[in-house]
């Protein structure tokens, strides 16, 4: 579509994992690079995340995870997405992910996984070049 | 933080305290110095160069490396194979279902049970965890909080089962609860009745528990969070007394309470500073011990002893070029071992991408050993104490810290600022500016935004959790739920639930639905009909 819209962001925390200062810095980050960033708070399950991705009408869903559970929850979110009929949203993984599941989880369908501390400009690059809409 | 300033070859320096540092420090830069009252001798009042008189020449600091095993056999058969090794200081981690008091069964759970920890759902779980350990023989820590209370019953009922008397049971409780609103998040309750349930833990241990310490104020979360220095060692000294008030106000003395009282607290990160973390450390035992003989009246020695372990901080280590890691802990264990410290554990090269393997946490073993016993630097005791550059420094994070103290008062408190948000908002903003610092190249981080390779590099050996680990729970949990009797159950947890609304001391009421099996999702579940549950305020 690319119709000049402002990139409309969803930062969620699924599962148990009260590790959020990273999701937290990519929010401001995001939000200083003009798109609007939409924050979830922690223990969110997947079908909350996937509603508000719906409602919000986003074009990127940020999934940070931190306790390792990382390819079962991009599993079940991809599923759901799927059943929700979700297709031109961008689902990005971060958090504490060995490089192996970061390879694993580009091939089931996440289209970006950016470890702990990555560079912030790497991901809004990311964001523009890779957006669906 | 560098930048060319005009003149030859001279970098200007801005301290993490935002001062200029100067290139050398000498007399004029402590004028005002009195060996006596500043620093004394070790193990004396103000303690600025170490709680005990001999330290290290005495004993070496623990070296304890921390290491979480999913199923109660696991753990157990873990805790026998360190105990046939000599070790007798164990130290459990709980899954984050376990933490955040949800069953195995629950569906939040059901990615997390027996992933960072062991689950516990059940006191059956508890009896398996220390089957075969003699729990007077040995000291246990737990990395526990907002469950504290009913992790403190579970080990009393394993111990008297083992025909234990409670007066013998060592070992440590995390217990500091308001850490996890600020930066951990494994909260469940609202502060306030949180707090309360810390004076639960303190004031039972000192009547019933003498010998295991009620709290260990913690201030590496709060850092990893986006603390700098001085604030890590500020804000849990702001903590504490929040603890210290909760007792105070049942009628204890303060040389009842401060004795169980310990800090966890960091050394590294990201915006690591070597001497720095050393006289932060240094300055933070000379405020503790003022605080406690000047505004609580303390007179038990023990009291004013600021006891700390320290935390190699993970935040400062890189997924790039990951071994560069073992270099970046040699660094922050030595910061550590010459602030004094107690005890440490120290971040593995590994952890940026998962639980440690084995072979890194035996790496960062190793790193203590080689310092320990090889280099050296535990040989005297404090042996940076009189360096004009770091008294200096001292000096000055010990105004820092007072100032940020009286900030806290000047806001309402420190549970106040949690409570709305004000004290999350600061840390995550200056997060995003020190990260800001490393993207720009400000910051110089080595093989990330300096000396960086671009082919790819190896994977590391990753520690995997069991698959089955989930499913196994799961039977464990049906059986007892099958076995037990319901009606006691029901029974225990209304007389709970009545003493958590009269405001008593709710350990004494949690034995009998732990006896009858009651969950720990049921327990908590009870808690919170009663206490409510937090709600997070808008941080970002």
């Amino acid at each position: 579509m690319g119709d000049g819209r402002r990139i409309r962001v969803l930062i969620s925390k699924i599962g148990l994992d009260g590790h959020d200062v990273g999701a937290k810095v990519l929010v401001q980050w995001l939000r200083d690079q003009g798109m609007e960033v939409i924050y979830t708070g922690l223990r969110q399950t997947v079908e909350q995340v996937v509603e508000a991705a719906l409602q919000e009408a986003v074009d990127i869903v940020g999934v940070s995870v931190l306790s390792g559970s990382h390819l079962p929850i991009a599993n079940r979110l991809l599923k759901r997405m799927a059943e929700r009929s979700i297709r031109d949203t961008l689902l990005l993984f971060g958090g504490t992910i060995p490089r192996e599941d970061a390879r694993a989880l580009r091939a089931i369908g996440v289209d970006g996984v950016f470890p702990s501390h990555s560079n912030l400009e790497e991901i809004s690059d990311f964001i523009r070049k890779n957006l669906k809409r | 933080m560098e930048k060319k300033k005009e003149g030859p070859d001279v970098r200007q320096v801005i301290s993490g305290l935002g001062s200029p540092v100067k290139v050398y420090y000498s007399p004029e830069d402590l004028t005002e110095f009195g060996y006596e009252r500043d620093l004394g001798k070790p193990g004396e009042y103000p303690f600025t160069r170490g709680i005990y008189p001999t330290m290290y020449r005495s004993s070496l600091w623990t070296m304890r490396q921390y290491s979480g095993q999913a199923t109660s056999e696991s753990t157990n058969e873990r805790f026998k194979f360190l105990m046939n090794h000599g070790q007798t200081g164990l130290s459990l981690a709980f899954d984050l279902p376990s933490q955040v008091g949800l069953d195995s069964d629950d569906p939040l759970a059901e990615d997390d049970v027996g992933k960072l920890g062991v689950a516990v759902d059940t006191l059956s779980d508890f009896e398996r965890i220390f089957e075969g350990i003699p729990l007077d023989q040995v000291s246990t820590s737990f990395t526990i909080n907002a469950i504290a209370p009913i992790i403190l019953a579970m080990y009393i009922l394993v111990g008297e089962k083992q025909g234990v008397d409670q007066k013998n049971l060592r070992g440590t409780i995390q217990n500091d609860i308001l850490k996890e609103y600020i930066a951990r998040g494994t909260w469940i309750f609202p502060p306030r009745p949180s707090i309360k349930l810390v004076g639960d833990c303190v004031e039972f241990c000192i009547r019933e528990v003498p010998r295991f310490n009620a709290i260990s104020v913690s201030g590496t979360h709060i850092r990893e969070y986006g603390a700098n220095a001085v604030q890590s060692v500020a804000i849990p000294i702001s903590i504490a007394q929040v603890y210290i008030e909760e007792v105070l106000k049942r009628g204890f003395g303060i040389d009842d309470i401060a004795p169980l009282l310990s800090f966890h607290l960091p050394v590294g990160g990201r915006d690591f500073n070597f001497f720095e973390d050393i006289a932060k450390l240094r300055a933070g035992r000379r405020l503790w011990a003022k605080i406690m003989k000047e505004r609580f009246q303390a007179q038990d020695l023990r009291s004013l002893q600021f006891r700390f372990s320290t935390g190699g901080m993970g935040g400062g280590l890189t997924a790039d070029q990951p071994l560069n890691n073992i270099s970046r802990a040699t660094a922050y264990a030595l910061a550590a071992i010459f602030s004094g410290t107690r005890s440490m554990n120290l971040a593995c090269f590994d952890e940026v991408y998962a639980i440690p393997s084995d072979l890194a946490i035996r790496t960062s073993l190793r790193i203590q050993q080689i310092l320990a016993h090889e280099t050296g630097v535990s040989d005297v005791v404090d042996p940076l104490g009189g360096s004009y550059y770091l008294e200096s420094l001292t000096n000055e994070m010990e105004a820092k810290m007072i100032e940020i103290l009286e900030t806290i008062d000047r806001k309402k408190g420190i549970v106040h600022e949690i409570e709305n948000g004000e004290i999350q908002r600061e840390l995550a903003q200056q997060s995003y500016l020190l990260q800001k610092k490393i993207n720009s190249g400000e910051r110089i981080s080595v093989g990330v935004n300096r000396f960086s390779v671009k082919e790819e590099e190896r994977d590391v050996e990753i520690y995997r959790v069991d698959p089955d680990t989930h499913d196994r729970q799961l039977e464990c949990l049906r059986r007892v739920k099958e076995e037990r009797d319901g009606a006691r159950v029901i029974q225990s947890l209304k007389r709970l639930e009545l003493a958590a609304r009269t405001e008593e001391n709710i350990i004494p009421h949690l034995f009998e639905p732990l006896k009858a099996q009651a969950t720990l999702g049921e327990i908590v579940s009870t808690l919170k009909k009663v206490y409510g549950q937090y709600k997070e305020p808008k941080t970002v």
